[in-house]
């Protein structure tokens, strides 16, 4: 038992904090309103190794494993949630082709991403009509001759417009069930990849989500990513692991309402005195750091346990779900702590409000959390 | 980071756990019921060392870390809080206060038998008029020559009933505030020394409380724990490993109605199948699941902390209000998948949940954590 980070993880979780500290943390609050891509902050992750904190270093990511990249998460996250999420985004899906892919995938794809040389990779799972239950999807990758042409529409798809690749799930045979599910590794740019219009979103204004249609969109066979017909064993490890980066990202969350609240507690004086001072509202700090060391504590087991190659989609999917709920209540109670002040955006809190409400929902909602915790409970485990 | 337990402290779970469920679950029920101390258990605890889990073997005890400590504390408390708490102020708040602040001479005479397990302590800060707030008592021992006398009341006292030797509070200069409260340690057979009758309490009743009355008991100056005025520091420093040891405690009590919730969902069956099948069941379940992790983990951190010898004040009251607020969420939810059987003594998640009450009470309230935990935070 060490609750101590290695030498590696404390410095890639100090160059997170200093790049959230000097370059995120100011650019946030203007991104937040024109919602504009940032792309020179992720050209900038990219020359930091934050891009692929846990890819293999054979392909230019940083190998610095699975905690190393929760913490930086927590520290991106605490300045700038949506930039943690095009970050997460980023290195998922290096990590799962790093898994799953060929010698050939790996080499063209994980490079192009650590770098930042493609501005982001993404995930094309949800669809309108398909989000927790990946099995009802409707895309199509229809066999012929050495290609795959795809036909159908992703939703909700973050970066989906900036990626150098998407890793994309159709039906390679729909009587097969769950079983006729297959991933691709599509380029950006692929003719009949159609990208779709920007989501306005209420948080997270500066990462970018989009609609993605396929159109007889071809590929060659060499972009299937793992084996035909296993796509929802390389959905359901991508997620696993996603869960860990949006419970980071909550936690970081947690600490930047925290933060915020605590310094504006002692700066805001009412009835003659610092508002620190009224139990109501040291007693909300209070909770809120409880909270923020229990999600932490809960993300960082799953990531070493991922990490040290054991079982870890129960742990991860704790993480998410008390990191996620936990957040909601932080930035709730940090704009009361805040008063008016936390409804107007001169405060941060008001955009950490909306930031922190997606993260009950995306990679998996609270629901699907509590179904993987509940199957894991009642098989036994 | 790594939190698996090592080789050691996996030994010593599954020995408390093996003896929880032979000795302790079988019995607890019973000793609720009659509100009976567990002389025996006890004996067969000392037996296993863990009645001074954390002090070193040439001093009588088990010579264990903090992390094992806590973790025994989960395992028997699972199987019986009363136990639990029994084990817990002997090791917490007597044994390490004295390991801590003690002369050679008085961890000779109050130390190793007790880290033995052959004899009991019990600590006495609590007041009728001061609870939270020890600068408030008004016990006092007034200095005489090379003695000191003794004259207060003290109440709520766990183990009060059973003790042999109690670590008591008292002001040796009240113009000083909390930093005139000295420590002594006070043998029961003293003249002066009496008990009021066993209090009746709502849970944890396998443990025996009671008042103490100390009237003119003179005591010499070599039963002072520590130096004069020091007694409050030695009160907060015990207190922060107390904590630990009741945020086990309430892991414990809210692992076996969560295993035992489980145990009966799967078994009961409604609308044509086993409860297990709804949601409704499944998410208080998964919600029971995860709590309990975050809670193990607050509590296994803040005794880490303690082993690495690091200041844990804030890491202790977070284990501490998280596990005994999760504690009774996680009790009462128990309660809900056992329905009606859940209000009834046939099953024993009802006892559970009346157990988990105290735990947001002793040892600092849940107000006092937050008190601790927010001082730190404003601090930066």
């Amino acid at each position: 038992m060490d609750f101590r980070g290695t030498e590696v993880e404390e410095a890639v979780a100090a160059t997170a904090r200093t790049f959230a500290a000097g370059r995120a943390a100011p650019a946030a609050a203007e991104a937040d309103r024109t919602g504009r891509f940032p792309e020179e902050l992720v050209r900038e992750l990219g020359a930091l190794g934050l891009l692929s904190v846990n890819g293999p270093a054979e392909h230019g990511g940083s190998e610095a494993g699975a905690v190393a990249y929760a913490r930086a998460v927590m520290e991106i996250a605490r300045a700038d949630c949506s930039l943690a999420v095009t970050m997460a985004v980023t290195n998922m899906v290096g990590e799962t082709i790093a898994r799953f892919g060929t010698v050939e995938q790996k080499a063209r794809c994980i490079p192009r991403l650590a770098s930042g040389e493609w501005l982001a990779g993404s995930f094309g799972l949800s669809e309108p009509q398909a989000g927790s239950d990946p099995n009802s999807m409707t895309t199509r990758a229809d066999r012929r001759g050495d290609r795959f042409v795809l036909n159908g529409s992703k939703q909700w798809i973050t970066s989906g417009d900036r990626a150098g690749v998407i890793i994309v799930w159709a039906r390679t045979d729909v009587g097969a069930g769950n079983k006729g599910i297959t991933a691709f590794l599509v380029e950006g740019g692929t003719p009949g990849l159609l990208v779709g219009r920007h989501e306005e979103k209420m948080g997270l204004r500066s990462s970018s989500t989009v609609g993605l249609t396929f159109e007889d969109c071809e590929i060659p066979a060499t972009a299937v990513l793992g084996q035909v017909g296993h796509g929802l064993r390389v959905a359901l490890a991508a997620l696993d692991g996603g869960r860990i980066g949006i419970a980071a990202q909550a936690t970081g969350t947690i600490q930047a309402a925290l933060e915020a609240s605590a310094r504006y507690a002692q700066d805001r004086k009412a009835f003659g005195e610092p508002i620190a001072t009224f139990q109501a509202v040291s007693f909300a700090l209070a909770d809120m750091r409880t909270a923020h060391d229990a999600a932490r504590l809960l993300t960082l087991r799953a990531a070493s346990l991922k990490q040290e190659g054991r079982p870890f989609g129960r742990e991860a999917a704790m993480a998410k779900l008390f990191a996620s709920e936990a957040a909601q209540v932080a930035v709730s109670r940090a704009v009361q702590i805040h008063g008016g002040y936390g409804y107007v955006d001169e405060f941060p809190v008001e955009r950490l409000f909306r930031d922190a409400r997606v993260q009950t929902i995306y990679e998996g909602t609270s629901e699907i959390q509590r179904l993987v915790i509940a199957r894991s409970i009642l098989s036994g485990d | 980071m790594n939190v698996q337990l090592t080789e050691e402290q996996r030994q010593v779970r599954d020995l408390c756990r093996q003896f929880a469920d032979s000795e302790l679950r079988p019995n607890a029920r019973k000793w609720d019921h009659e509100h009976s101390f567990p002389a025996d258990a006890v004996k067969k605890l000392a037996e296993m060392g863990l009645l001074g889990v954390a002090i070193p073997a040439e001093l009588g005890g088990a010579g264990m870390d903090n992390v094992s400590y806590a973790v025994a504390m989960e395992e028997i408390s699972r199987g019986c809080a009363g136990t639990g708490v029994i084990m817990s102020v002997n090791n917490s708040l007597y044994c390490d206060p004295v390991m801590k602040f003690g002369t050679e001479e008085q961890k000779r005479e109050f130390l190793v038998p007790f880290a033995r397990g052959e004899r009991l302590g019990a600590f006495a800060l609590t007041e009728p008029m001061s609870g939270s707030d020890a600068a408030e008592m008004r016990t006092l021992a007034v200095k005489k020559g090379n003695e000191y006398v003794l004259n207060g009341t003290k109440n709520f006292i766990t183990n009060g009933p059973q003790a042999d030797v109690v670590i008591v509070f008292a002001m040796t200069d009240r113009s000083k505030g909390h930093r005139g409260i000295s420590a002594f340690l006070v043998p029961t057979s003293m003249k002066g020394f009496t008990r009021g009758r066993a209090d009746e309490k709502v849970g944890i009743r396998a443990s025996g409380s009671c008042t103490l009355f100390f009237e003119d008991v003179v005591l010499p100056e070599r039963f002072r724990l520590g130096g004069e005025g020091e007694g409050f520091k030695v009160a907060m420093q015990t207190l922060d490993g107390g904590r630990i040891g009741i945020a086990g405690q309430a892991l414990g009590i809210a692992q076996a109605a969560y295993e035992e919730a489980v145990a009966y969902a799967k078994e009961r069956k409604a609308f044509g199948q086993p409860i297990t099948q709804f949601q409704a069941i499944q998410f208080m379940l998964a919600d029971m699941a995860t709590e309990i992790d975050a809670a193990r983990l607050l509590v296994w951190r803040a005794a880490w902390m303690k082993d690495q010898g690091v200041r844990h004040s804030a890491e202790s009251a977070m284990a501490k209000l998280y596990a005994s607020e999760m504690c009774e969420r996680v009790t009462s939810k128990a309660i809900q998948v056992h329905g009606g059987y859940g209000y009834v003594k046939e099953y024993d998640v009802e006892r559970h949940w009346r157990d988990s009450r105290i735990t947001e009470i002793y040892e600092g309230t849940s107000e006092i954590q937050r008190l601790v935990i927010a001082a730190s935070v404003l601090k930066g």
